[in-house]
């Protein structure tokens, strides 16, 4: 599962992070999932809950949704990404690299492709929160 | 905000002996050709290979190999599927037949992203076809891949070499470890290519010459191995690439 694999570098970040601040036990880890990438929350969260490593063996994960918005180059509409009316394939090579959406969605105003990917593309680590010695 | 995905790249990579960029600072020598060539030619030297095609807007690899689509295998990542004895990854996976408008951040994004879910086997060598020039595609690889090393590809044309000449001073600037250049589609016997090469402090791989059959073989692996590209690649693997070992 792809989820694994962003979990997996959830994990190894939150960790890094948690080295450099010198912190002796990881309590709490916020990420921000762009909808953009449709990750399956509940798989994403129990892959984080079978690999962490020590130093987060007791975080607690918050995972909140950004939602994800497209914004055309060509004439400046602004649209929110939306799966559905996909079909299955698209959904899923969107979910694997979002940018792949360029070939797929369109400006709904000008039919335009070339548009940026505002806000909501994929993970991001929020905070790493934990206690100091 | 941190983005959690370039932590992994060089786990994913952990694996992997070696990586070599094939590249050029101009578009239409042949990379590809050398780059899938070089690969195959790995693979019949008995290593394990990886191909991996960068050139996101412009991907021909695929079309060189003749790979088939195929549904694409998770475990915990995505598995590149075996083409023709290689461990083969590209875009066309994900968008097939249509056309790729990305510009610079997502080529950064999408490059990131199939770094970090791919999950590569045990590799002697990962070979990736580079985008042409010194934009996104070369900076991202150099900041995120601490030991990719170079190999360039002109053809005989001033102008390519021109571009070249200003990616080879790129890379040195970097410090990034260069292979050496290689001569493609040579129709006479000039040698100023070899000459302006070493005068850059480049080791000159060798030259290939224009052969006609090369477009013939496209979709062939077979055929391509026994072109002027073919017989030219073994060479070079033999004294430029596998003579150097390198250790994980």
């Amino acid at each position: 599962m792809h989820e694994w694999a962003l979990a997996e570098a959830i994990l190894t970040s939150a960790r890094e992070i948690a080295e450099k601040e010198k912190l002796t036990e990881v309590t709490e880890v916020t990420i921000r999932v762009g909808e953009l990438q449709q990750v399956e929350r509940p798989i994403l969260r129990f892959a984080l809950s079978e690999m962490k490593p020590p130093l987060l063996k007791n975080a607690k994960f918050r995972i909140l949704k950004a939602k994800s918005t497209l914004r055309c180059r060509v004439c400046g509409t602004t649209w929110p990404f939306d799966s559905k009316g996909m079909d299955k394939a698209t959904a899923e090579a969107i979910h694997f690299v979002p940018e792949v959406a360029h070939s797929y969605v369109k400006c709904p105003k000008c039919g335009s492709p070339d548009f940026e990917i505002a806000s909501g593309r994929g993970i991001w680590l929020e905070s790493v929160k934990g206690a100091k010695q | 905000m941190v983005d959690p995905r370039t932590s992994v790249i060089s786990e994913r990579l952990s694996r992997t002996s070696r990586i070599i960029a094939v590249s050029s600072g101009k578009g239409g020598v042949g990379k590809s050709m050398v780059a899938t060539t070089l690969a195959l030619t790995l693979a019949r030297n008995g290593c394990k290979v990886g191909l991996f095609d960068l050139d996101f807007t412009g991907p021909s690899t695929h079309i060189i190999l003749g790979a088939q689509k195929v549904q694409l295998k998770e475990e915990k990542g995505i598995i590149p599927p075996i083409v023709h004895g290689l461990e083969y990854m590209s875009l066309v996976y994900f968008v097939g037949d249509n056309p790729v408008p990305i510009r610079g951040a997502d080529v950064s994004n999408a490059l990131i992203e199939l770094l970090s879910v791919t999950q590569w086997g045990t590799l002697d060598f990962l070979v990736i076809d580079m985008p042409p020039g010194i934009g996104d595609a070369v900076l991202d690889l150099v900041r995120l891949i601490k030991r990719i090393e170079f190999l360039i590809v002109t053809t005989p044309s001033l102008l390519a070499f021109e571009t070249v000449k200003k990616q080879v001073e790129l890379l040195c600037e970097l410090k990034m470890p260069i292979i050496g250049l290689v001569e493609n589609m040579k129709m006479d016997k000039a040698n100023c290519v070899r000459v302006e090469t070493e005068k850059l402090g480049l080791r000159y791989l060798g030259s290939i010459p224009f052969d006609p059959q090369v477009e013939d073989s496209i979709g062939r692996e077979t055929k391509l191995l026994s072109t002027a590209i073919g017989k030219t690649l073994r060479e070079i693997v033999k004294s430029a690439v596998l003579a150097e070992k390198r250790e994980r």
